[in-house]
């Protein structure tokens, strides 16, 4: 039985974002990847001070800078201009990376190509022969951090799931994925798979498990 | 008396030989010695092999000196970006070697050379293609790479402050690699925006101690990637 699509409506990136931040707690330090992980900065109330680390060396990276505030060596990990918080640091690539591999960083939001049930996570490379590889601090992020999360479209845009029993593309780190942040849900990644926490209002668990190519486990 | 301090980029470059590996600072083109990598077209050394985050965007700084046809070999953690279309052809056409490494695996290796560290383990990229044909080991419990020092001939950094003993500090989100790889290089040289007396760096703000720093040479710059 199908569902009135139309009725739904999946969570915008800025939407996805600000689901992440909210459960972000003050004190933590936190690595946002490129893409809609970035947003998430923005979307977290300017009262909670949760400490942003960017892997050129920043810790307290703030939002960008006001017209006429540019400092154009001040920039994060996606070559954006940004600023830096009362209380920011500085610092060099072997000490940002001993942050990140060190297990330091409390949390890192990352987006993905696809995640398999068992926690491994694919998001650095397609198999597109053509295109050079390049890796950047994925791998570092995926298996230092003390928690990984991905925020991701639960679909790509050909209708398939980036949730998967296995992925094919190529692995970032092994079995690191803890929480899914998607469009249309918040899965926790167990010891038994996939458990559902929360749904887009309007759809159902069956429909859920029907967009997924991976089995799930009600546990909203 | 101790003058690192030479006038010229010529002078500061002397001496590169063909062959050279060449550690290049910068996080795209902040913390990038643009004069530098000018100077090192200028001088001629060719069948490089250039350590650096980057490939270079644009026809400038580093995409000057893979187009300028000297590098052999890029050893870089993130050659692809909107522009990197030197990069991008070279490869393709198979004209340039590229060995792609872990942005924190390519810092601590940079470290690790410059401590006299040989060879480090890292849980960085256990169990994915990036670790295919290296060394692993389980230490309690848990999957790591063997990782090798990689050292440079010549590190060519950027850094805001120097004196002439060569400590120096560095601007913002531009420190990145040039403190590792002014470790790691044989003979290290620095393009700085300023060159002060002897004891007007205050030592609790040194970053880079002068022990690490060979040739400084002073550039005017008022945008990352002069």
């Amino acid at each position: 039985m199908a569902s009135t699509d139309s009725n739904l409506r999946p969570l915008s990136r800025m939407e996805m974002a600000a689901r992440v931040a909210r459960d972000i707690p003050e004190g933590w330090y936190v690595n946002l990847g490129i893409g809609v992980p970035t947003l998430i900065a923005d979307a977290i109330p300017a009262e909670r001070e949760v400490i942003l680390h960017s892997e050129n060396g920043l810790l307290g990276m703030g939002p960008a800078p006001a017209a006429g505030e540019e400092d154009p060596w001040l920039i994060n990990a996606g070559k954006q201009l940004v600023t830096l918080r009362p209380g920011g640091s500085f610092f060099h690539h072997a000490d940002s990376f001993a942050m990140i591999r060190g297990g330091h960083i409390d949390l890192c939001v990352l987006g993905a190509f696809e995640v398999a049930r068992n926690g491994d996570l694919a998001n650095w490379a397609t198999s597109a022969a053509d295109a050079a590889p390049a890796v950047g601090g994925a791998m570092d992020l995926a298996a230092g951090a003390k928690r990984i999360w991905v925020v991701m479209e639960h679909l790509t845009k050909d209708g398939k799931s980036r949730l998967v029993e296995n992925c094919s593309y190529p692995l970032t780190a092994l079995g690191v994925v803890e929480r899914v942040y998607t469009n249309l849900a918040v899965l926790n990644v167990t010891q038994a798979g996939f458990v559902v926490r929360e749904i887009i209002p309007g759809m159902s668990f069956a429909e859920l498990q029907e967009k997924t190519a991976a089995p799930l486990i009600a546990g909203m | 008396m101790i003058n690192k301090q030479v006038a010229t980029i010529a002078a500061a470059l002397e001496g590169v030989q063909d062959g050279a590996t060449v550690l290049v600072g910068g996080f795209g083109s902040v913390g990038q010695p643009n004069a530098l990598i000018e100077g090192l077209i200028e001088q001629g050394a060719r069948n490089l092999t250039v350590v650096a985050n980057n490939a270079g965007t644009g026809h400038v700084g580093l995409a000057k000196l893979l187009a300028a046809d000297r590098v052999r070999r890029i050893i870089c953690s993130f050659p692809r970006s909107s522009g990197s279309v030197v990069f991008e052809e070279l490869f393709t056409a198979g004209k340039l070697e590229l060995e792609i490494v872990p942005q924190g695996t390519l810092a601590e290796r940079l470290r690790a050379a410059g401590a006299g560290i040989p060879a480090f383990y890292t849980p960085t990229a256990a169990g994915t293609k990036l670790a295919e044909g290296k060394e692993t080991r389980e230490i309690d419990g848990r999957l790591y790479v063997l990782e090798k020092a990689l050292p440079g001939d010549l590190a060519i950094i950027e850094a805001r402050r120097a004196d002439r003993w060569g400590n120096l500090t560095y601007r913002a989100s531009g420190r990145n690699f040039n403190p590792v790889m002014a470790m790691a290089g044989k003979c290290t040289v620095v393009q700085v925006q300023e060159v002060l007396p002897l004891g007007d760096l205050d030592p609790e703000i040194v970053v880079t101690p002068g022990i690490f720093v060979d040739r400084i040479v002073q550039i005017d710059a008022t945008q990352p990637g002069q």
